[in-house]
């Protein structure tokens, strides 16, 4: 029984934990049991954080013995290594913050230490959060559970391929561009990007601002909601962040769809999709006909935009955000003897290939003589991006499309090419532009036993909308979980 | 490529602002990936944007204000713990001025 425990959900755990079945202590062993024996073949952690684990674990046994148990109490995380963990060294998966240990905590971090979730290790990820593989980073690449000769999807990879091979029960990723979303498909578990300012990104190392949100992965959509409830909220330490109440997103899941209007846009069904990836998205579509939702027809024009628009506003805030980097107060350093050779070398030596692109690609749009011509005109398609999701819901309640219009690809495939490789966020990277929240959810297999997902977009703060959305798909049953087979 | 959107000195003038040490093999690679992205990033220009207004943020507008007091408990042993190099309760740095 009790190495089985790791593959439990959320919801489960916590009711044999409250019925005290088994022990916090047991139920993080069996993860840290199941990591000895998978992570060798999938890479899914940086750090692994075994005795901080058991020590979490041992004080949430006795906070359930006490009575006294809030809302994740024993549950083990992973955590992608780009939240800032007190005392734990935090990587950002670059040689940059190689030894680099944070003497506080992201506020997230903050709020499920309070709610007694145990951190189990700090999950791998593309350098900086720039990627749509795991294959950017400095420590390694992560390989997907299902088929470790695929990528679990970037950037969160780690995250997405700790929760599908059962390493923990729920982890904590970030998306900027799709970078939960579609590693959630390709891995096959949940995950979802609220709203933008609906979580505090205090504490996260900072990519593209305009564009960062922190998001959870689960096994369920229930798990994801049961987390969210718990990371959402505001914060007076993010400025951005939103003041707004959090309502409890598990009560939202009532599995009712009935009447709900389900938009279809034609944009996100064109050549180049997999015809397998099309079949279990129009499937899934039925199935929601059959629960009495409605299918409207809609269209987003600027679809095709995106991802241009995307990688001007998103590199030219990363070109800003990278520049604290500069060997002086933490991180890597190169010793020069004047101040401008340290910062050169110390960034020339910290930094990965692809974290050197967007920098010079944003630096470049930034600089004098091309601002308008690129980074106003980004911002400039990034309202007419928006424009099209506000119009859209003036039609319907969620928008239905595939996460990514094929499964997971090979590793090594696309990093030749990175052109192609930002292609892979076609269709997630518009949701971020207009700062909408986005679950990923599973919705068949291909014949290869690769995960498809379902990306469920929402109109601001409509988490609930759809949460309540995936987890009636789920009930159906139409797609059974599949263990990774490691 | 038949026409590169960016030449080699222009790559090493961003990579000066940008603050980066880039080998020769680094420049090409760059000057390669950066005109394909560029030119790439062109069909932008299809889209009529004169009477768009740009957008640079999302969230709920407003910026909000709060007491200027302070917040957090300085701590010197803290905030120097991962300097590469330190001089008693300083960063240490090259010397800037002869």
């Amino acid at each position: 029984m009790t190495s089985e425990l790791n593959r439990m959900t959320i919801a489960e755990a916590r009711d044999g934990l409250a019925r005290r079945e088994f022990s916090a202590l047991e139920l993080t062993r069996a993860c840290l049991e199941q990591i000895k024996l998978v992570d060798p073949k999938i890479n899914a952690f940086i750090t692994v954080c075994a005795r901080e684990a058991l020590a979490q674990a041992a004080a949430a046994d006795r906070r359930l013995a006490a009575g006294d148990a809030p809302a994740l109490c024993g549950i083990p995380l992973a955590i992608k290594d780009i939240y800032a963990t007190r005392g734990v060294r935090t990587t950002c998966a670059s040689k940059m913050l190689e030894n680099f240990v944070p003497p506080f905590d992201a506020t997230v971090i903050a709020r499920l230490r309070e709610a007694g979730a145990v951190f189990i290790g700090k999950a791998n990820m593309d350098e900086f959060a720039m990627g749509s593989s795991t294959e950017n980073s400095a420590f390694g690449v992560t390989r997907n559970p299902h088929n470790v000769e695929r990528v679990p999807g970037g950037s969160s990879g780690g995250s997405a391929a700790a929760v599908a091979a059962d390493e923990c029960l729920g982890a904590l990723g970030t998306d900027t561009g799709g970078s939960i979303r579609l590693p959630a498909a390709f891995c096959g578990v949940a995950g979802i990007k609220p709203t933008y300012s609906r979580v505090s990104r205090y504490g996260v190392i900072a990519y593209a601002s305009s564009l960062d949100q922190v998001g959870p992965f689960a096994k369920t959509v229930r798990d994801a909601a049961i987390l969210l409830r718990t990371l959402a909220g505001h914060d007076p330490r993010d400025s951005t962040c939103s003041a707004r109440p959090v309502p409890d997103y598990e009560a939202a899941l009532t599995g009712d769809v009935r009447g709900m209007r389900i938009g279809v846009p034609k944009e996100y069904f064109v050549a180049g999709m997999e015809p397998q990836v099309e079949t279990a998205i129009r499937a899934a579509l039925a199935s929601y006909e059959r629960l009495g939702a409605k299918l409207v027809d809609i269209s987003l024009p600027h679809t095709e935009y995106a991802i241009a628009a995307y990688y001007i506003v998103a590199t030219a805030e990363a070109s800003a955000n990278l520049a604290r980097y500069d060997g002086i107060r933490y991180g890597l350093r190169v010793d020069a003897d004047n101040t401008g050779d340290l910062y050169n070398r110390t960034r020339a030596a910290g930094f990965g290939t692809e974290v050197k692109r967007r920098i010079m690609l944003g630096t470049f749009v930034l600089s004098a003589g091309y601002y308008d011509a690129y980074y106003l005109k980004g911002q400039k398609v990034r309202t007419l991006i928006r424009g099209d999701f506000d119009r859209a819901f003036a039609r319907c309640d969620v928008i239905a499309t595939p996460v990514a219009p094929t499964t997971a690809f090979k590793i090594g495939e696309k990093m030749a090419d990175p052109l192609q490789m930002y292609l892979s966020d076609i269709f997630t990277i518009s949701v971020n532009l207009a700062g909408l929240p986005g679950l990923s959810i599973p919705c068949g297999f291909d014949r290869d036993g690769l995960p498809i997902g379902l990306q469920l977009i929402g109109a601001p703060f409509a988490e609930e909308t759809i949460l309540r959305a995936g987890d009636a798909f789920e009930r159906t049953g139409a797609v059974k979980r599949r263990a990774a087979i490691l | 490529m038949a026409d590169s959107k960016i030449s080699v000195e222009q790559v090493r003038h961003v990579a000066r602002l940008a603050r980066l040490e880039l080998s020769a093999a680094d420049e090409i690679a760059l000057q390669a990936n950066l005109s394909e992205i560029l030119q790439y990033i062109d069909q932008l220009n299809r889209l009529d944007t004169s009477a768009v207004a740009p957008t640079a943020q999302v969230g709920e507008t407003g910026t909000p204000m709060r007491e200027d007091v302070i917040a957090n408990r300085p701590d010197p042993e803290a905030m120097l713990a991962n300097a590469p190099a330190r001089a008693g309760n300083l960063f240490k740095v090259p010397r800037i001025i002869e």
